[in-house]
């Protein structure tokens, strides 16, 4: 603990910029449907973006439901299978995760957390919304188009794609899926400029970069790399765009197709993998890095103990964020690049281990001796912890060229990518949304519940993946429609296949627990108060809750300390916001 | 708000360099002491531009290595018939000097916006328009120029098929961004003549009060599309 001398710590710098220019709503409509605040923005992405992710899960049924049972299901034919694998990988990645993530927890947060009235340019941040909107909507179009959705896999690679042999390929399914991609990263560079300026030049007074809380600090960095990557998938989209309907070739070599030699000639499949990895790769942290972040806050503020290692945090938050952009390649060790790239990209692949496991030492060092209040968002975050070490461990394996070629292609690799950036991610976003709801809705989410959805989707989830890394390991590919009769695979797989797709059903069925959770808790939740975890950051802190207008009344809030002075010994209470004054010089923030 | 109002008013308390820049991020409110919102907003917009920009043109230096068939000579295809003789990339350079004097004009009315010289901030800002129009006019006549000649996205006469996709991609997309700044140009050139910004009119969407910085903001990006037009006729005029 550092002694802090009275008045010194006090000294906060005077406000550099006017109090903001707020849009005041004039009617219904522009209260809370072209609204411009954040916080109403915040609850359309989220919406929007759960909304879609359910269609998502359907769609993995559908598909676990051919694995188990092949042939049984008339209506999922080949063609079938691969347009579900292509929009449930796609929608949870892109229209559900990172929505969510900085559309929605972005929005919600970061304003209130920095203290700020609302985002820079509400204007821009309500055009975001509705372009994402948008976005989605094409997206859906693909399901009632013409041949229907696009078949091509998410990474959705030339050839293969624009071809007559795939779903959508030669039909509306690809036109409409890049025009989406397209429409997708438009409205979100809006939204991305408003998150990334209101952290840089809107904070409260007080509110250092090195005292934001971690929630922040992970979105942040996540939009700066969205911003930077997404343009990778822009100029992807577009020129796939261009081969499909100008006939052009930039992805396109010479093929024959049926017997006819296409128009195509000369172009580079491999380019557009560079392309897309230099946006896929950094897009796993643009979902990681808030999940990252939230998880810290959770951590610490249900521990009752204060983050471990806050600068560490933080910087290897920005060091993940930067070695991520140096990664893409491993994506691609059978892709037939240059097999020197390998190398280098296996390194830097390995490297980003060290920041990553700072990281969990530090989550785990905050638990540690902590006061641990097993509440709903603490039960989540240690789901996360150990989801994301086990789906962050198969990740060394398939970082490493020699163990990755025979795994590539197989289960295992499904089983790696969806323990650690899809169950683990959502795992935390259950978790920040029974930790905010109070604050969202003024009323807590019902707990018996919650606990029958954790149980169910933290078990099962695992039940779900945690068998298919030993399907990778005996062979099974992903991707395919049947396996027939392979005789490498045994019997005991198929056995599994079906155990597996059961629990899919369970826990996707248990999702509706959830959702009834959040609109009966809405009339008939326990009344939350302004605090009810009693936390000490600013968004816990507003006069009224749910959160007005303009979020703090007459005046902004100040801040004196960081966002964790959890049990400093000596204090009345085991938390001290972070707007109470320094004098009395308790605090367990370390200053430079 | 929109101020650029420097946080340490004595420039004797504020390091140089390095450090600086460490004092600024380190200090709370803002890590850009100097840049209000909308000028922050612009510069890291331009950043994501710029990563758009640079792989569409690591895409074409791909597609030009990549491509079996011969790359055809620029300074033979953008050649222009005159005087009974084939001067090279006389088009382009006339282009370019275009773009770069409308970077002149532009600074020029940053320049008065900040002396709060309506007129002239109006004007300057019209004749940086009409160059940019004039650039997108030329381009226009290239291209007529080359699609009559045969050249077309998917294929063309001289050479590798890539050479016409890539160039119509590319000039295309840096053509939208100048007609997008035209038009901008226009918008904002309006709000001076009508004084806006000497009122504080307020916007009819965001409610906000005009400035002059609005100028500025304009012009940061009006610079970047001409220093992009700098990199494309490096990397596909003069390779």
């Amino acid at each position: 603990m550092v002694e802090i001398p009275a008045g010194s710590a006090d000294a906060v710098p005077a406000a550099e910029v006017e109090d903001m220019e707020l849009y005041h709503p004039k009617s219904w409509w522009t209260k809370y449907v072209f609204s411009q605040d954040a916080k109403i923005i915040a609850v359309q992405y989220a919406i929007t973006a759960i909304s879609i992710g359910l269609v998502a899960l359907v769609l993995s049924w559908l598909m676990r439901l051919q694995l188990a049972f092949p042939g049984y299901f008339a209506f999922i034919d080949a063609d079938h299978y691969y347009q579900f694998i292509t929009m449930h990988g796609m929608i949870m990645v892109v229209y559900l995760l990172t929505a969510l993530f900085l559309g929605g927890f972005g929005n919600y947060l970061i304003p209130l957390m920095v203290g700020a009235r609302d985002m820079v340019f509400p204007y821009a941040n309500m055009l975001s919304y509705w372009i994402y909107l948008l976005a989605v909507l094409i997206l859906v179009a693909g399901f009632f188009a013409p041949g229907g959705p696009t078949g091509a896999g998410w990474t959705l690679y030339p050839p293969q794609s624009v071809l007559s042999g795939t779903p959508g390929g030669q039909d509306w399914g690809i036109l409409l899926m890049l025009s989406s991609l397209i429409v997708f990263v438009i409205g979100f560079t809006m939204g991305g400029l408003n998150y990334v300026v209101t952290v840089l030049q809107g904070r409260a007074r007080g509110m250092t970069l090195m005292r934001m809380p971690l929630t922040v600090w992970g979105i942040f960095t996540a939009t700066v790399m969205a911003l930077l990557a997404f343009p990778a998938l822009f100029v992807a989209c577009v020129m796939m765009l261009f081969d499909r309907l100008l006939g052009t070739s930039f992805f396109m070599p010479a093929i024959v197709e049926m017997g006819t030699q296409l128009q195509h000639g000369g172009g580079s499949p491999i380019l557009f993998q560079h392309l897309f990895w230099f946006f896929g790769h950094p897009e796993v942290y643009i979902v990681a890095l808030p999940a990252f972040g939230i998880v810290s806050d959770l951590i610490s503020t249900h521990a009752r103990k204060n983050i471990f290692g806050y600068r560490m945090m933080v910087w290897a938050i920005v060091i993940i964020a930067a070695l991520s952009f140096v990664v893409w390649a491993h994506h691609m060790y059978v892709s037939g690049m240059n097999p020197a790239f390998g190398f280098f990209f296996a390194t830097t692949t390995l490297i980003i281990a060290v920041p990553t496991a700072i990281k969990v030492y530090n989550w785990v060092l905050t638990l540690w001796r902590g006061d641990i209040h097993l509440t709903l968002p603490m039960l989540f975050a240690l789901a996360f912890i150990v989801t994301f070490v086990n789906g962050g461990l198969t990740g060394l394996f398939l970082g490493n060229v020699v163990v990755d070629v025979p795994l590539s292609d197989t289960m295992f690799v499904v089983a790696h990518f969806h323990m650690v950036m899809g169950v683990a991610p959502i795992l935390v976003i259950f978790g920040a949304i029974y930790h905010w709801y109070p604050k969202v809705t003024g009323r807590l989410l019902n707990t018996a519940l919650g606990h029958i959805h954790y149980w169910i989707t933290f078990l099962g989830a695992y039940a779900i993946f945690f068998p298919m890394h030993y399907l990778g390991l005996l062979g099974v590919p992903r991707r395919y429609y049947e396996i027939g009769e392979t005789s490498f695979v045994p019997p005991s797989a198929h056995t599994l296949n079906i155990f597996i797709t059961i629990m899919a059903l369970i826990v996707g069925a248990a999702q509706v627990v959830f959702l009834f959770n959040l609109i009966w808790s809405l009339f008939r939740g326990k009344e939350a108060g302004g605090n009810p975890w009693r936390a000490t950051t600013l968004e816990w802190q507003t006069p009224q809750t749910p959160p007005a207008h303009g979020n703090w009344g007459k005046d902004l809030p100040v801040v004196y300390r960081w966002a964790y002075d959890y049990s400093v010994p000596g204090a009345p209470e085991d938390f001290i916001p972070q707007t109470q004054p320094a004098t009395g010089g308790l605090t367990r923030e370390v200053m430079r | 708000m929109t101020q650029s109002a420097q946080t340490h008013s004595d420039p004797g308390l504020q390091p140089a360099g390095l450090r600086g820049i460490a004092t600024d991020f380190g200090s709370d409110q803002r890590a850009f002491k100097t840049a209000s919102w909308g000028k922050a907003m612009m510069w890291i917009f331009l950043l994501s531009d710029t990563f758009v920009f640079g792989c569409f043109l690591l895409a074409y230096m791909t597609a030009r290595m990549s491509t079996p068939v011969a790359w055809p000579n620029p300074s033979e295809v953008f050649a222009l018939h005159i005087g009974g003789q084939d001067v090279p990339l006389i088009l382009i350079a006339i282009m370019t000097f275009v773009l770069i004097s409308s970077s002149g004009t532009m600074a020029m009315a940053v320049n008065f916006g900040y002396r709060r010289e309506r007129g002239k901030t109006a004007v300057l800002m019209l004749a940086t328009a009409l160059l940019g129009a004039t650039f997108v006019g030329m381009q226009a006549f290239e291209w007529t120029k080359l699609i009559s000649e045969g050249v077309r996205p998917w294929e063309n006469p001289f050479g590798a098929a890539q050479f016409g996709s890539a160039f119509f991609m590319i000039t295309g997309f840096h053509g939208t961004h100048v007609t997008i700044g035209v038009i901008f140009l226009l918008i904002v050139a309006r709000k001076v003549w009508r004084g806006d910004f000497d009122t504080e009119r307020r916007g009819f969407f965001t409610s906000r009060k005009g400035r002059y910085e609005a100028v500025e903001i304009m012009g940061l990006y009006w610079h970047f599309v001409d220093l992009v037009w700098v990199f494309i006729f490096a990397f596909f005029y003069l390779w």
